[in-house]
């Protein structure tokens, strides 16, 4: 078979692989009202009784909507299937493992995109203008792709507990919602501050969001871009090396 | 999607000094054999031998350490040998959250067969392993032996060349376990290459035309099964109970006789003159007034075969 018709079937098998995902996890009732419940009340917690402007919060709200929808579920769905005893099976097809796990990162992706989807359109509602929507909704695909990235991760350590995946998710995810100029613009930030902000790569989604949203971005878009991309082909490349590793541990 | 054809048409399976170890121990201990084209192949050994960790190196799910094997005649995990194959695990499921109906589907799709024939295939197999007007219901509210029924209608959407199951009748009720020997016998006269791995000599013995018999990670014999029973041919015996008690030394001084054992109320005496020990025993009741109640000769089993096998491997 030619190359190319082998990533062409390998790409049709990763797009069957997300969408039984989606079917699966994706469409039970209590994960998604739970995946933007959660970070909606997190957010009005820190944010209720600080005379913020809805310009100032929605930038921030979005981006957590989208970090915690993102990275809900893709570390769970490997654990899971690996639980239900179906993970053996599916190594058994005519699959590389990539095609998998870049299935499984693409199903929530697709998740965290459709669920942003809910509070970008408030913010619309509520009167918000984006400057630049191209620019705006790029950066809503590639944090998402980004963060579904990062979430498959935390899925690596070859535990089939879905709990003890779910707790090294949640180490990595409330730290990282606090260090993202979330609450505080990375300008008000002290420099160590911000030097602590570069790592997460919630920071540039949420700078880019505050450049099209209130215009005043503290980095130029050029490198919330290049960051956000390098933080993605990372991430990507990691899930797939790494659980190359793992996974004839979980059988 | 053509495949170019497999180089040696002739073997199904060739394996060639495979090895795997977990953590420096040695799970399957460099094995070599191969199953022609067509044919119905046993692996038999007890727990633990090393019948799953040799099925998922040649499906694919694990990498060897050592040695290598060929499926249809490509490397054993390469995309093309699993596309020509299908596997039921020893311990699988099927998505429970879907309905038959679309976990067929879904493996359809993964080997990317047309939906009008994935369609024809699903109804032919569903009615075949008797789930037909369950179809639509979830996996969920499945019996055991209905799972078991749909994951190898599973396996077969694909129409594999090759058919691994391991173990695949352990555990289940009479009927599907009966249902699904029968499938198997079916596909095998359709031409399908089937390697089974069982605990069970009976199983081995009523479905395969050669059997594997591995233990401790090695393989001590493959043969048909008539021929590894001929290996055990010194294990013929005589079965024999009393309506009175007897000491068993009194059977085990019989001219002939190599051991005994005492199984229930009956006694069990291995000898390779089945026939000279019968007339022994009878002769032996005359002389002491004993009553005989029953009296048998039995040629050796698979399971005595085994046995033998493996004693002589033990003292090799
Ligand atoms: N994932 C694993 N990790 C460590 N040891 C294993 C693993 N899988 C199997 N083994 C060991 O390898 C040997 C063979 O196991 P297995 O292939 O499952 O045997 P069988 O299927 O014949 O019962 C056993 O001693 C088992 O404990
Ligand atoms: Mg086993």
């Amino acid at each position: 078979m030619p190359e190319h018709a082998l990533v062409w079937q390998q790409l049709r098998r990763l797009l069957v692989i997300a969408l039984k995902d989606i079917r699966i996890y994706y469409s039970k009732g209590p994960v998604v009202v739970f995946g933007v419940l959660f970070p909606v009340f997190l957010f009005l917690a820190f944010s209720i009784g600080r005379e913020l402007t809805i310009d100032f919060m929605m930038p921030g709200l979005i981006g957590m909507v989208l970090f915690f929808t993102a990275t809900s579920i893709s570390p769970v769905v490997v654990p899971w299937e690996s639980q239900a005893r179906t993970l053996e099976r599916l190594m058994s097809c005519p699959l590389r493992l990539e095609t998998i796990i870049a299935g499984d990162i693409f199903a929530s992706f697709l998740f965290g995109t459709a669920i942003s989807l809910v509070p970008i359109i408030a913010a619309l509602a509520l009167g918000v203008t984006v400057s630049s929507p191209v620019l705006f909704g790029l950066a809503v695909l590639l944090a998402s792709l980004c963060f579904a990235a990062l979430g498959n991760i935390f899925s690596v350590p070859p535990s089939n507990v879905p709990a003890t995946v779910n707790m090294i998710a949640a180490a990595v995810r409330f730290p990282v919602i606090f260090i993202s100029g979330i609450f505080i613009p990375l300008q008000q930030l002290p420099t160590w501050g911000q030097w602590i902000a570069y790592i997460s790569p919630l920071t540039y989604f949420t700078d880019i969001a505050r450049g099209c949203i209130q215009g005043e971005a503290h980095l130029p878009l050029v490198v919330d871009f290049a960051l956000l991309l390098a933080f993605t082909i990372v991430f990507l490349v990691l899930a797939m090396r790494l659980h190359h590793r793992t996974m004839p541990r979980r059988l | 999607m053509v495949s170019s054809p497999a180089p040696d048409r002739k073997a199904a399976i060739e394996v060639c000094h495979l090895t795997k170890r977990y953590n420096g121990v040695v799970a399957v201990d460099d094995i070599s054999f191969e199953v022609r084209a067509g044919e119905f192949f046993g692996f038999l050994g007890p727990n633990g031998a090393g019948k799953t960790t040799t099925v998922r190196m040649l499906t694919g799910i694990i990498r060897a350490d050592g040695g290598s094997a060929l499926v249809m005649g490509f490397p054993a995990g390469s995309l093309k040998a699993k596309q020509m194959a299908s596997v039921v695990p020893e311990m699988a499921n099927a998505y429970t959250d879907l309905s038959a109906w679309d976990n067929l589907m879904l493996m359809a799709d993964l080997y990317s067969i047309p939906a009008r024939t994935a369609k024809e295939r699903a109804r032919e197999l569903l009615h075949t392993i008797g789930l037909l007007e369950r179809k639509d219901s979830q996996v969920r509210a499945y019996s055991r032996g209905m799972r078991q029924r749909l994951i190898l209608a599973m396996a077969l959407i694909s129409d594999p060349e090759v058919l691994f199951l391991d173990e695949p009748t352990s555990g289940l009720d009479v009927q599907s376990s009966r249902l699904i020997k029968e499938l198997l016998l079916k596909l095998n006269r359709a031409g399908k290459t089937i390697f089974l791995t069982t605990h069970d000599m009976d199983e081995a013995n009523q479905l395969c035309h050669r059997v594997a018999i591995i233990n401790k990670g090695k393989l001590i014999a493959i043969n048909a099964p008539e021929q590894l029973k001929l290996t055990a041919s010194r294990r013929h015996s005589v079965e024999v109970s009393f309506a009175n008690s007897i000491h068993p030394s009194t059977l085990a001084t019989l001219p002939g006789v190599s051991d005994v054992q005492r199984l229930g109320d009956k006694y069990r005496l291995f000898t390779s003159a089945p026939g000279e020990v019968a007339a022994a025993v009878v002769s032996l009741a005359h002389a002491h007034g004993f009553k005989i109640i029953s009296l048998n000769t039995l040629t050796p089993s698979l399971e005595d075969a085994f046995l033998a096998l493996t004693e002589e491997a033990k003292h090799a």
